[in-house]
């Protein structure tokens, strides 16, 4: 199955920090109903990657990008175009699960309207009872809807940032670690929720955990010191790798 | 065998010397009280909260004073905290690092630390001379104000430095701006303990008599200070004043006085407990 | 073979798997040469100790196939080392059928009692040289990583073929012209036959090691001479 147009494609993308260059000619394409996984050793540039990909990157002092990252063709780095409209499009979860605590179940899931300054719909126990079911996790919590969020379990709290991302009913989703904090059982049940999101959504994944890139994605892309050294298929990747860095990362050849 | 016994010997000592260092100053602090609420608690009843100031002891009464604290808490409540919160929100989430920013840093720390009596001075000079304010409560205040300003601005920081980042940054993934991140993820989360700063800044700056005292206000007033614009007084000041005169009676009353303080004092503290706690189990014990 | 992992307890595994392999390899090598040698000799002790070693192969095939299911489960392989603990896996049921066949042969060689000195052996001995030559050019091609030699051990798998062909043909025209000794030409066309195959296990062998190298999956096709004389 090939896709028409690639939901996002990113073109020879360099990200600094100041001076320093973080990212070096970076290109490659997110397609729509995969899930696209980043691996690579620590400070590779992964998340910084990612974190362009929703112009979150620029929040950080100093930040600068040079190159394009096109939007459905159009690029989020283009003159006159709003960050939040972008981070509305593009959902993201990270590494550690921040639900707010001074909120429900219920007014977490709605919070992205009000933050992004738009008025909740009416039908909102509708929006939350589809945000939750979209992330598995409805029926553990549909008695207890105006529960603080804090009262739920690490697994439970990261599946509700996933719900809270859904419910803007972005296109595409990044998930920066998502499981790095979480016990073997949340994340299991989370590689399969994504398994499940993937039909609906481009998903972009940045894991150290190679086993879960292997297990989660369709496409795998290798980072080695900024660098995007090899992108395929999950499976070519990971058993014939064309370029003998994949293959010393891959294998547990750490130099 | 002997290095270990040497080794919790002096364990011990240390512990020792760590409890007397506790209790010592409590021991002073407590007899202090005591001595204070055996003196003044015979005067303590409703006439003395509600008489004037007299030339005679048992008819005198500190309500001027209490009308002028309070009436100066009012002030201090509505300058100090909202400058203190805007200022300690401009330096934590806007201000970008640069030279600026920590000369107004280095400053906000050492005027925290200038005595109080130099606050005075400033306000003679700066509300009651050149704004023309005269010895008023509205210039008391606003010394006051100035006084306490500093501490706000630190604590309200650090109450803002508690909000974990990850939090302001998975509100601006959702596709919030700045300003409702500030206004809808770090204060409601800050406020309890900004509240819980600003209360204890205002109960310090209710005990400040000097900088009053340099400025002009009055250690004896015979009418009730309602007049935001004229001279008042405040209780530390009618303390102040009965403890100079020679008759032991007076210093009962400055007894009875201290305790009406305290008591006041000590209701703050007790609100900025409450809240603390409270607002505890609304975050959920971030 | 993979080398200098970060993880060298990994590394020391992967090696001793490699080294169990190539030890599989040598002895059933030592088997093919006996089995012949107790055919053209005629020596029945031989061919008994023959067949008792195959109990040693069996429990090589066996210790090998074990390493390579906690490999796969302690160590979650990947790229190259996936290949290879993949085709270690597959590699020894090979090597053990083929110490097999060899003991079968000296099953042959004791049924025969000597009868084989009236045949010719030449084919069946020619046949016997070149398996061993393709076992040896397997485990070099497998210790040095080495593609062409893979290449080559296929290729001489048709050698093989061509003369199993002529020497089948040989055994039913004396089988049909002298009527005696029937039994023993029998017995020296399975004899040829398992050499035959033989050829085309170390023809797998080499295939999987080509697997292993380069990840590509050269079986079932025609590397061979296209010219194949069907019998």
């Amino acid at each position: 199955m090939t896709a028409a147009q690639p939901k996002m494609s990113i073109k020879n993308l360099d990200i600094f920090y100041g001076l320093r260059k973080a990212v070096d000619d970076v290109s490659l394409d997110v397609l729509a109903g995969k899930v696209t996984a980043i691996i690579g050793p620590s400070g590779c540039g992964k998340s910084t990657f990612i974190r362009c990909l929703n112009r979150m990157h620029e929040l950080t002092p100093h930040a600068r990008v040079k190159g394009q990252v096109l939007l459905d063709g159009v690029n989020i780095y283009g003159a006159g175009i709003d960050p939040v409209t972008i981070r509305r499009r593009v959902g993201m979860v990270f590494q550690r699960p921040n639900p707010f605590p001074h909120m429900s179940i219920f007014q977490n899931i709605l919070s992205g309207f009000a933050l992004s300054g738009r008025k909740i719909p009416k039908n909102k126990e509708e929006i939350v009872e589809i945000a939750l079911r979209g992330a598995a996790l409805f029926d553990e919590v549909k008695d207890r809807l105006h529960a603080p969020s804090a009262a739920l379990s690490g697994g439970q709290q990261q599946r509700l940032c996933i719900a809270r991302a859904l419910a803007m009913q972005p296109e595409v989703l990044l998930l920066d670690e998502p499981c790095s904090a979480l016990d073997p059982i949340s994340t299991a049940r989370i590689e399969d929720l994504i398994g499940e999101l993937r039909s609906n959504y481009a998903i972009v994944i940045v894991t150290h955990n190679m086993q879960q890139a292997a297990r989660v994605s369709q496409i795998t892309a290798y980072f080695l010191s900024g660098k995007l050294i090899e992108i395929d298929t999950t499976k070519r990747l990971f058993t014939t790798p064309k370029d003998q860095r994949t293959e010393d990362y891959i294998t547990g050849k750490f130099g | 065998m002997k290095e270990e016994k040497w080794a919790a010997l002096k364990e011990r000592i240390f512990n020792i010397i760590c409890f007397l260092a506790t209790i010592l100053p409590l021991c002073f602090l407590l007899w202090l009280l005591a001595d204070t609420f055996v003196r003044g608690f015979a005067r303590l009843n409703f006439n003395f909260l509600i008489s004037l100031p007299s030339r005679f002891a048992y008819k005198a009464g500190i309500l001027p004073g209490l009308v002028g604290t309070l009436l100066l808490m009012f002030v201090t409540i509505f300058v100090a905290i909202p400058l203190g919160i805007c200022a300690a929100l401009y330096l934590e989430e806007y201000a970008k690092d640069s030279w600026l920013k920590k000369f107004i840093e280095l400053n906000v720390s050492n005027l925290a630390g200038v005595p109080s009596i130099i606050y005075g001075l400033l306000g003679l000079e700066l509300f009651v001379r050149m704004l023309n304010l005269g010895p008023s409560l509205l210039a008391g205040g606003l010394t006051l104000s100035l006084l306490i300003l500093p501490v706000v601005i630190t604590s309200t920081r650090e109450s803002l430095k508690n909000i974990p980042s990850h939090l302001r940054e998975a509100g601006l993934a959702l596709g919030a701006s700045k300003l409702s991140v500030i206004r809808r993820i770090v204060l409601p989360l800050a406020m309890s303990q900004i509240i819980t700063g600003a209360i204890l800044s205002i109960s310090r700056a209710m005990g400040e008599s000097a900088p009053l005292i340099v400025l002009g206000a009055a250690t004896y007033l015979a009418f009730v200070p309602v007049n935001i614009m004229g001279e008042f007084s405040a209780l530390p000041l009618q303390i102040f004043h009965w403890v100079e005169r020679p008759q032991a009676a007076f210093v009962d009353n400055a007894a009875a006085a201290i305790i009406v303080l305290l008591i006041i004092l000590a209701i703050f503290n007790s609100i900025a407990a409450w809240l603390r706690q409270h607002h505890e189990k609304k975050r959920g014990g971030l | 073979m993979p080398t200098y992992h970060t993880n060298k307890s990994y590394d020391s595994d992967l090696r001793l798997l490699s080294d169990h392999i190539l030890l599989i390899a040598s002895r059933v090598e030592k088997m093919v040469a006996n089995s012949i040698k107790a055919l053209s000799h005629n020596d029945q002790n031989l061919a008994r100790e023959t067949i008792a070693y195959d109990k040693i192969i069996d429990k090589d095939e066996m210790l090998i196939d074990r390493q390579c299911l906690e490999l796969l489960a302690q160590r979650q392989p990947l790229g190259q080392d996936l290949r290879f603990v993949v085709s270690v896996l597959k590699m020894v049921t090979y090597f053990e059928r083929i110490g097999d066949l060899a003991g079968k042969i000296c099953q042959r060689v004791i049924k025969l009692k000597g009868q084989q000195k009236l045949a010719p052996l030449e084919g069946i001995e020619n046949m016997a040289s070149l398996v061993q030559e393709m076992i040896k050019e397997v485990i070099e091609a497998f210790l040095l990583q080495d593609n062409s030699r893979a290449l080559a051990v296929i290729k001489q798998d048709d050698a093989i073929d061509e003369i199993y062909h002529q020497t089948t043909r040989l055994y039913i025209r004396e089988m049909t012209d002298s009527g005696a000794e029937t039994e023993a030409y029998y017995h020296l066309l399975s004899i040829a036959k398992w050499l035959e195959r033989m050829g085309d296990h170390c023809t797998n062998l080499a295939e999987l090691i080509i697997f292993m190298i380069k990840g590509e999956d050269v079986r079932h096709q025609q590397i061979h001479n296209p010219k194949r004389v069907e019998y």
